[in-house]
């Protein structure tokens, strides 16, 4: 009905208004997750925010970030993977079995980890995209083979300890190449984390506004300069605030530099890569995707296959961080990433998601986890909080969705 | 009691901003069949959802008096208490459940929460018997074809004691045999002093069964006019506005040589691999020309552009694709693709288009290879592509962002189009282009069609309705039963020598 009534000027006026509510539904969850923090910090007196503590809010999280990442993939592409946790504890115990047991060394154990969870990954895209199982039986089926296997590699007992190297990439933190340096009332501070934190600032501006210029040149609608700077400022503020508070602790954990890397480039794999705009289509569309030339089989296959890479990956870390691959390491982690994945905007249909918006969607329960056990929570009250928030995310964006 | 059944007076209903309904009468009089027609988004549904209470009372202004009494809806069971039923488009029937439970679902033949099956399936076939459909009423619906649902749809209503049948598009799917059927029904119906609204684009079906007619154009009524002696010109010319002397743009054929030719095509049912849905059929298309593909339903069109078109439907396929005097590869899609073939298909949101996405994302769909280095799209030139689109096909949508899924028809299918002509092919098969597409937006579709003929490029027109055969295509084949059964010029051709044609085979 839209198209009929349509002399131009008559058409101009809604169109603020629309994109404004456009606006608020994919950046509902970052103010989401604003609010939260400043809850908790209320709550916690500002102990949230202590440097301590948000180091340990991310390295707790990392394994779950990073389950995360490959998740929202697996349903933007109209999928789900039970197996993540199982998988988690597998490789966590084939890296512990290569290191500690064989003694190989520890470069060469985290690539055949990651090899064993793309194999992992690769078995069940099988059955998924070649076989046309649906991912929830095949996965379900994973989750209980995976760990079985767990239980046989380790023989029903922890093992450990791990090499450093492998420790340090899940608890430890960069070195402080350059010193402190004063920052006044608050104290010493690596230089180097700063460095880097001023870099990756820096780096995000710049290639906004490199994007921005390119938008400009083809004709584009882009964001009025005082947003734009605003939204700039914004980040610079948020990442600078963070780096601080850790360089005032121990510096950077390695997993955070790690996380980084994975969420640029998952970000933009997702966004502008043909792979990622397949996963889209395919999730948006499975028929019009075939019919439109997609090798649908083979994105599927190879988005689980990233998805078991990814669960080596969090294995390997979290393995790491204990120090011990235990049986029961990974226990309902594909929850957590999958109510991460649909807290941060991801559609049960498919084919909408950022990875973005599923790391802030991991963070939210991180900071609710954390905040919750600084008040002295009780275990069950956290859980209780997580399942609400959880509905509440997919609630509003179903209301919005129908709204619109 | 008057002889009006139906009094709706000075609807207005907004959405949003946007007034789709101003100030709307309708009144049908007791036992007549009355159309509306209208274009796409012109509000007959709109109308139809407010008079069924999808729209609840409240949600617009104005009154609507059935019977002589005024009308508080607040949901459909509301008004189908009064015998009011509504038979929406998309068929709302459960394929699994057979045809006696979806005839009385919600409104089970049960005794003490028991169901009560004899009595079940006695009434169903009672049911049955009255719109003429010879089945047994534990069928799976699933078994039937769309035409027959369509009755099972008619028979759940009468099974309500319906006294106002309010009918959405009912042959949009039909093919004529089903369509004729159904039309009888309703003739039949109109005998028993059931007042039945139809809502249709086929005004051929309009002019023949209706008492009256109201044109809707724009959310406003335009005319009620009595159908006795009515033209489809003059139906036309209320729905648009504007005489519309020539349904089909003028065009100047330019034909080339031979550029694609499909030889002794046959492909088997993947249901019942030893049936045959195409036979042997063999046809060749030139260089800017523009050729039918006429046949009824289940003749095998879709089923032969699909097998086509990347294996994408059928088993057993046999036959040559030769294109430019060599054989291709068509054997998946991108090879297709690739070699320059490309299908619009018949169900566009279904198998053509993301609708969540806007025109951006869905215009690069098939060639994002054109628009990406070493595997990286390139997002500004890929609106860009998508700018200029929107610009020359017309496609009326507040950004290239806009999901797709909320734009009309026409305009949908017009992204369709752009998508596949992106992909530069030289050989395009359209199954049913205008499907659900009011009148102007078909005109449209026209035009870009005979504007990709004087391209060069060779274009395969599949449609159910024959004069838009006969106005668009140089050259037109006639399909029966899988097999080729004719091929006429533009010169030679009639709707009559075509329907012998397609219906040839089928007797003997």
């Amino acid at each position: 009905m839209t198209t009929k009534t349509a002399p131009a000027p008559a058409a101009a006026p809604p169109a603020p208004s629309r994109r404004f509510s456009i606006n608020m539904r994919q950046s509902g969850i970052y103010v989401a997750f604003a609010l939260i923090v400043v809850l908790f910090t209320v709550l916690t007196d500002g102990a949230l925010l202590q440097p301590q503590n948000i180091s340990n809010i991310i390295v707790q999280n990392s394994y779950v970030l990073i389950l995360a990442i490959g998740m929202i993939l697996v349903i933007i592409g109209g999928h789900i993977d039970l197996s993540v946790g199982s998988t988690v504890a597998l490789t966590g115990a084939i890296c512990a079995v290569l290191t500690v047991q064989w003694g190989l060394p520890w470069p060469v154990a985290v690539l055949l980890t990651l090899l064993s969870g793309a194999l992992i990954g690769a078995a069940q895209g099988y059955w998924i995209a070649y076989f046309g199982i649906p991912a929830f039986i095949v996965t379900l089926a994973g989750m209980l083979v995976f760990r079985a296997l767990t239980l046989t590699t380790l023989g029903n007992q922890g093992i450990g300890p791990f090499p450093e190297e492998i420790r340090s990439l899940s608890n430890g933190f960069t070195g402080g190449y350059l010193g402190n340096i004063g920052l006044g009332p608050l104290g010493g501070a690596d230089l180097v984390s700063l460095l880097a934190g001023v870099a990756c600032v820096a780096g995000f501006g710049l290639s906004q506004w490199r994007k921005r210029a390119a938008r400009l040149g083809y004709g584009q609608t882009v964001d009025p300069m005082p947003v734009f700077v605003l939204k700039i400022v914004g980040v610079a503020v948020v990442v600078m605030a963070v780096v601080v508070q850790l360089a005032r602790f121990r510096n950077l954990p390695w997993v955070l530099v790690l996380l980084a890397a994975l969420a640029l480039g998952y970000s933009l794999m997702a966004n502008n890569s043909v792979f990622g705009r397949h996963i889209y289509s395919i999730g948006g569309n499975l028929q019009a995707a075939t019919l439109s030339g997609v090798k649908v089989k083979a994105v599927t296959f190879w988005v689980f296959v990233n998805m078991g890479v990814l669960a080596g990956l969090a294995g390997v870390i979290f393995a790491g961080r204990l120090n011990q691959a235990g049986p029961t390491a990974g226990t309902a982690f594909e929850l957590d990433a999958i109510a991460a994945a649909f807290i941060g905007g991801a559609a049960v249909q498919g084919g909408v998601g950022k990875v973005v918006g599923a790391i802030t969607g991991g963070l939210i329960m991180g900071v609710i986890n954390n905040g919750m056990s600084l008040i002295g929570a009780p275990s069950e009250r956290v859980m209780l909080v997580k399942g609400l928030v959880l509905l509440a995310a997919v609630a509003y964006d179903v209301w919005t969705k129908r709204r619109a | 009691m008057s002889d009006d059944v139906l009094v709706m007076r000075g609807i207005t209903k907004r959405f949003a901003g946007v007034t789709a309904l101003h100030e709307v009468s309708l009144t049908v009089r007791r036992g007549e069949i009355h159309a509306i027609c209208g274009e796409n988004g012109a509000g007959k549904s709109t109308l139809m959802k407010v008079l069924s209470g999808v729209h609840p009372h409240g949600t617009y202004d104005g009154e609507i008096l059935f019977e002589g009494e005024p009308c508080v809806f607040h949901g459909v069971r509301d008004s189908e208490r009064r015998g009011i039923v509504i038979i929406h488009q998309e068929l709302a029937l459960c394929g699994q459940l057979s045809i006696a439970e979806n005839l009385f679902l919600g409104n089970e033949r049960a005794r003490r929460g028991f169901i009560d099956w004899n009595r079940t399936n006695h009434e169903a076939q009672a049911l049955l018997d009255r719109v003429g459909l010879r089945e047994n009423p534990t069928t799976p619906v699933d078994d039937l074809g769309v035409g027959k649902q369509q009755l099972v749809e008619i028979a759940k209503a009468l099974s309500k004691e319906v006294s106002l049948l309010i009918l959405d598009e009912p042959t949009a799917a039909l093919n004529d045999d089903d369509s004729q059927h159904l039309l009888d029904l309703l003739d039949g119906l109109r005998a028993e002093g059931i007042t039945s609204v139809i809502i249709s684009h086929k005004l051929g079906e309009v002019t023949r069964i209706a008492d009256t007619v109201t044109v809707l154009r724009d959310g406003k009524t335009i005319e009620t006019l009595p159908a006795r002696g009515l033209s489809e010109e003059r139906i036309i010319a209320g729905m648009v506005g504007r005489d519309l002397e020539h349904r089909f743009p003028p065009r100047t054929p330019d034909i080339g040589d031979e550029v694609l030719r499909i030889e002794g095509w046959t492909v088997h049912s993947p249901a019942q691999p030893d049936r045959k849905v195409v036979d042997n059929a063999t046809l060749s298309l030139r260089r800017g020309e523009i050729v039918g593909l006429a046949g009824l339903m289940g003749a095998g069109r879709t089923e032969l552009a699909m097998s086509v078109f990347g294996r994408s439907y059928g088993v057993g396929i046999s036959g040559r694709v030769v294109k430019d005097g060599r054989e291709i590869d068509t054997r998946s899609v991108r090879a297709a693709i690739r070699n320059g073939l490309a299908y619009v298909s018949e169900d566009r949101k279904r198998y053509g288009l993301n609708l969540i996405e806007g025109v951006q994302r869905n215009v690069s769909a098939a060639a994002l290879g054109k628009l990406s280095t070493r595997g990286w799209v390139n997002e500004n030139e890929e609106y860009t592509v998508a700018e200029r689109f929107r610009r020359s096909m017309g496609i009326r949508t507040s950004t290239v962002s806009t999901p797709t899924g909320t734009l009309s028809g026409g305009n949908q299918q017009k992204v369709v189009l752009a998508k596949w002509m992106f992909t530069d092919p030289d050989v395009l098969i359209l199954d049913e282009p205008t499907r659900g597409i009011d009148v102007g937006a078909k005109y449209e579709i026209y035009s870009i069609i005979n504007e990709l003929a004087a391209q060069g490029r060779a274009v395969l027109v599949i449609s159910s309705e024959l004069p838009e055969l006969l106005g668009l295509c140089d050259r037109v084949y006639a399909l029966s039963e899988g097999r080729i059964t004719g091929e006429v010029s533009r010169a030679e051709a009639t709707q009559e020598r075509l329907m012998q044609y397609m219906t040839r085979g089928q007797s003997s």
